[in-house]
């Protein structure tokens, strides 16, 4: 296997206040892959996103991109970053092609003048996430799926190795959410690390390869299917979820040891069966149009 | 038509003082109008509003010290973003309160001084601007101010737009974003340093926002809203000054309500390009990616 | 020496302004604890210009100015609901844009006719000359705000604190902020007279946050602030007399060295205590 993407070694940011948000994180992420971040909110999964993008220097420990240090890595044009919704302002006059167009700044002069080759691979971009036809559109005018696709456009046209994801399922529908997964899923296959911070559990086993649970420090980090279980969920959220458990009686007419439990935190649920202890993830499906209610 | 034509624009235009007048109003016009246009991106309304009135204490330090008028005005302009920065980051008071008590505090102390010492400053003046009595050398100052920073922001309008629009996507690509928003915020000075001899301190901050706002209403991209914005402020300060030369009127404020009926036009004319966006809803959800 | 301490006293005009400035700063301050706390320090700024083209025109028609300023805060607020409700502007900037305008008519109206208004006066203040007439106004208008404020002060921050709880225990949560934004301007009507335009935010604003950064508590830090609002009031008056200074300016100043002092020394919030507690963190670890 080639190099690390994403090397962190020890990783502990101390705020200026005094405030503990990360310590002794190490982990190495590969390409090719998609890496979950979950965690509760202030368990440090932004911080840890600020500490990969340059925004803070960790106190203690380093963080290498590719084996370079950070700034060299943003320098290179390494890092794609896709914010959360909310934190865009939808009403600034920029139009699509104009926001992916953002992404080839690190290309260019210090007048940021397109070449021919940036009106290429806005282009390209736009095809890819399939928004060739809204370019000309401003981005307030666009449904939220639409809106994350466009950003995924930039991170495409700035060429970044790694796409860091900002919770990119809050506030878009179920079918939006799957086809997006989809895209996420070509663009890892491609050779691209994607990190996608979500608290949306259900959907973690169903597109995530390798998964990293966060409370303070690092709690847990391998493949899925060994490293999402009760036991680490329970590390890394408490008593945060909602945690219903059907055991034997309730779920068969047999002696089974089995039991179901469902967590969720009113995002898609996560479900696990088999016997206490050794329970298996259930890959959930949840169709469109059955009238699930979602917050944002 | 023609002696129209004569009796309202040629004519003051023989007078010295209105040359200059008019050259001024045309520069500040413009460099006002293009920093507006990232003050409304960025939100930053009360920042134009705190640092203007910030810089009279500078004034009359400047002048007891004996250093340029400018210079002074610059130094407080700055100190009072930067302190606004400091006190934010160090208290649980947030900004908008801060930045209310640096800004009343330090036009206090502007104030308070000005009372204790015998300066040819005068305060109406500075507070409401007087264009029309506007020096050569004044207008030479300023006037270079105004075109640099103008040259400087149209240049880099696209990076500042970026800073202003997603700071962390300008981090993530090596954008230097503490140096951009330190650069803005001297700008800013600068802007209301020219500006404060035709302007005055208190109308500044009018200049610093409708201009931009009125872009905002009528375009859907940057380039567009700048352009607007720089035409809209070019017109209403040329306007203005010509008008109170023939009504005998305060300057500045005139420009104010210039391009208060500006902005009053474009948000009929708004309402129609806008129609697209209000319907954002109803077609983003038609039209859902899949 | 005591003599000439107690030498303002001997002025009508002094001892009027002290009591008057003393009054505004107290009413002004108990507003200062909601507006900080909500984020409204811009509203208040805009407010103490937006009333200016009233005062004017109420100087140039002889009628009492809290009339004209009356009107002018309302035509203001609503056109700044208007611009807001009919555009995407951010808030900030539609409430600077609605208030430079109306500041920017009073100041065209009173160049087109110098005569009878005192521009001076109504930007940075005249306390040290208020009119018997100008007097009885504010008494009027600080004992109507101090009343309603007292009596419904729990109510406005179940308001402002959380609007939803407000509506579900039954509280005219839109009433009652109408009335909020009414006492407001009647305070900087009030307040106009005394430090000017210009100032009126340090007075809604400033004692607030210093009592903000001394206790937890918004009972307590209404008592805080009524207390420096009006002993600075007071003090500001009283030594701009031998200073020979703008009383609104040096009002103003004293609030703000209350400020910092708070901002330094404050037992809990201050930058030393705060600076000390991160030590004994780091030196704890």
């Amino acid at each position: 296997m080639s190099q690390a993407f994403i090397h962190l070694e020890n990783v502990g940011v101390v705020y200026p206040n005094g405030h503990h948000a990360l310590e002794g994180v190490t982990a190495d992420l590969s390409p090719g892959t998609i890496c979950g971040l979950v965690g509760v909110n202030g368990a440090g999964k932004s911080t840890l996103f600020k500490s990969i993008m340059g925004f803070i220097t960790p106190t203690s420990g380093k963080v290498e991109i590719t084996g370079l240090p950070v700034k060299q890595a943003l320098k290179k044009n390494m890092v794609s970053y896709v914010p959360q919704t909310e934190e865009v302002d939808w009403n600034f006059p920029v139009l699509v092609e104009d926001v992916v167009m953002m992404g080839r700044y690190g290309y260019m002069n210090f007048l940021r003048r397109p070449s021919q080759a940036d009106k290429k691979a806005v282009d390209e971009a736009l095809q890819r996430v399939g928004m060739q036809d809204y370019r000309k559109r401003q981005i307030g005018e666009l449904s939220g799926g639409q809106k994350k696709r466009v950003f995924v456009a930039r991170a495409l046209a700035q060429g970044g190795k790694i796409i860091l994801l900002d919770e990119p399922f809050t506030g878009v529908d179920i079918k939006t959410e799957d086809s997006l997964i989809a895209l996420f899923r070509i663009l890892a296959e491609e050779g691209r690390l994607m990190l996608v911070s979500t608290h949306n559990l259900g959907s973690v086993p169903g597109f995530c390869d390798t998964v990293m649970m966060v409370n303070k420090t690092l709690l847990a980090y391998g493949p899925v299917e060994t490293t999402f279980t009760q036991d680490n969920l329970a590390a890394a959220f408490g008593g945060m979820l909602r945690h219903h458990q059907l055991m034997g009686d309730e779920l068969h007419d047999d002696p089974d040891a089995r039991g179901v439990t469902v967590l969720t935190d009113d995002e898609r649920p996560l479900v696990l069966y088999g016997e206490q202890g050794g329970q298996k993830i259930v890959r959930t499906k949840e169709t469109a149009g059955e009238g699930i209610g979602r917050h944002d | 038509m023609m002696e129209l034509i004569h009796e309202y624009l040629l004519e003051p235009l023989s007078y010295d003082f209105m040359q200059r007048a008019l050259l001024i109003s045309l520069l500040i016009g413009i460099v006002c109008s293009v920093f507006s246009c990232f003050l409304i991106l960025k939100g930053w309304s009360l920042m134009g509003d705190a640092v203007s009135h910030a810089i009279l204490p500078g004034l009359a330090a400047a002048y007891v010290i004996g250093l340029p008028l400018l210079v002074g005005a610059f130094a407080a302009g700055l100190f009072c973003a930067l302190s606004t920065g400091y006190l934010k980051n160090n208290s649980r008071v947030r900004e908008d309160a801060v930045m209310g008590i640096v800004f009343s505090a330090m036009f206090a102390l502007g104030l308070v001084m000005m009372t204790r010492i015998e300066s040819d400053v005068h305060l109406l003046h500075v507070l409401f601007g007087n264009v029309l009595g506007i020096s050569s050398s004044d207008l030479w100052q300023a006037g270079s101010i105004a075109a640099i920073c103008s040259a400087i922001m149209l240049l880099k309008r696209r990076d500042l737009a970026l800073y202003c629009f997603d700071p962390a996507h300008a981090a993530v690509i090596g954008v230097p974003v503490k140096v951009y928003h330190f650069g803005l915020l001297v700008l800013l000075a600068l802007t209301v340093v020219s500006a404060l001899k035709a302007a005055g301190i208190i109308l500044v901050i009018a200049m610093l926002i409708a201009p931009g706002a009125i872009g905002f209403m009528v375009t859907r991209s940057f380039d567009r809203m700048l352009m607007v914005a720089v035409s809209a402020s070019v017109f209403s300060c040329l306007g203005g000054t010509i008008l109170s030369f023939h009504l005998d009127a305060a300057t500045a404020p005139l420009i104010v309500v210039i391009q208060a009926i500006l902005f009053l036009l474009a948000l009929v004319i708004g309402k129609r390009t806008s129609h697209s966006r209000k319907g954002e809803h109803g077609s983003g959800t038609a039209a859902t990616a899949g | 020496m005591i003599e000439y301490l107690l030498e303002p006293f001997a002025y009508e005009y002094m001892v009027k302004a002290i009591w008057v400035s003393a009054l505004v700063g107290g009413v002004c301050a108990f507003l200062s604890c909601y507006m900080i706390l909500k984020g409204w320090s811009l509203m208040g700024d805009a407010l103490a210009h937006s009333i200016v083209p009233g005062v004017a025109f109420a100087y140039l028609l002889a009628l009492p100015y809290a009339i004209g300023a009356f009107f002018a805060g309302i035509l203001a607020a609503g056109g700044m609901a208007f611009v807001k409700q009919k555009t995407k502007l951010r808030e900030d900037a539609v409430i600077g844009l609605v208030f430079t305008t109306f500041f920017a008519i009073g100041l065209v109206l009173v160049s087109i006719n110098p005569m009878a208004v005192n521009i001076q006066a109504i930007i940075l203040g005249n306390i040290l000359a208020i009119s018997d007439q100008d007097v009885q106004q504010v008494i009027i208008i600080s004992l109507v705000v101090l009343s309603v404020l007292l009596l419904k002060w729990k109510d406005f921050l179940a308001v402002f604190f959380d609007e939803g709880h407000a509506r579900s225990i039954g509280l005219p949560t839109s009433f009652l902020k109408i009335v909020f934004f009414t006492l407001l301007s009647a305070a900087t009507v009030a307040a106009l007279q005394t430090v000017g335009a210009c100032l009126v935010i340090a007075m809604v604003v400033t004692p607030g946050a210093t009592a903000y950064l001394l206790t937890d508590r918004f009972g307590v830090m209404v008592w805080i602030a009524i207390t420096i609002g009006t002993l600075s009031s007071a003090l500001g008056a009283y030594l701009s007399y031998f200073l020979n200074t703008n009383p609104g300016g040096f009002i103003v100043l004293i609030e703000t060295a209350l400020f910092l002092s708070a901002f330094l020394f404050a037992p809990k919030y201050g930058l030393i205590s705060q600076k000390r507690a991160v030590n004994k963190h780091r030196e704890a670890l």
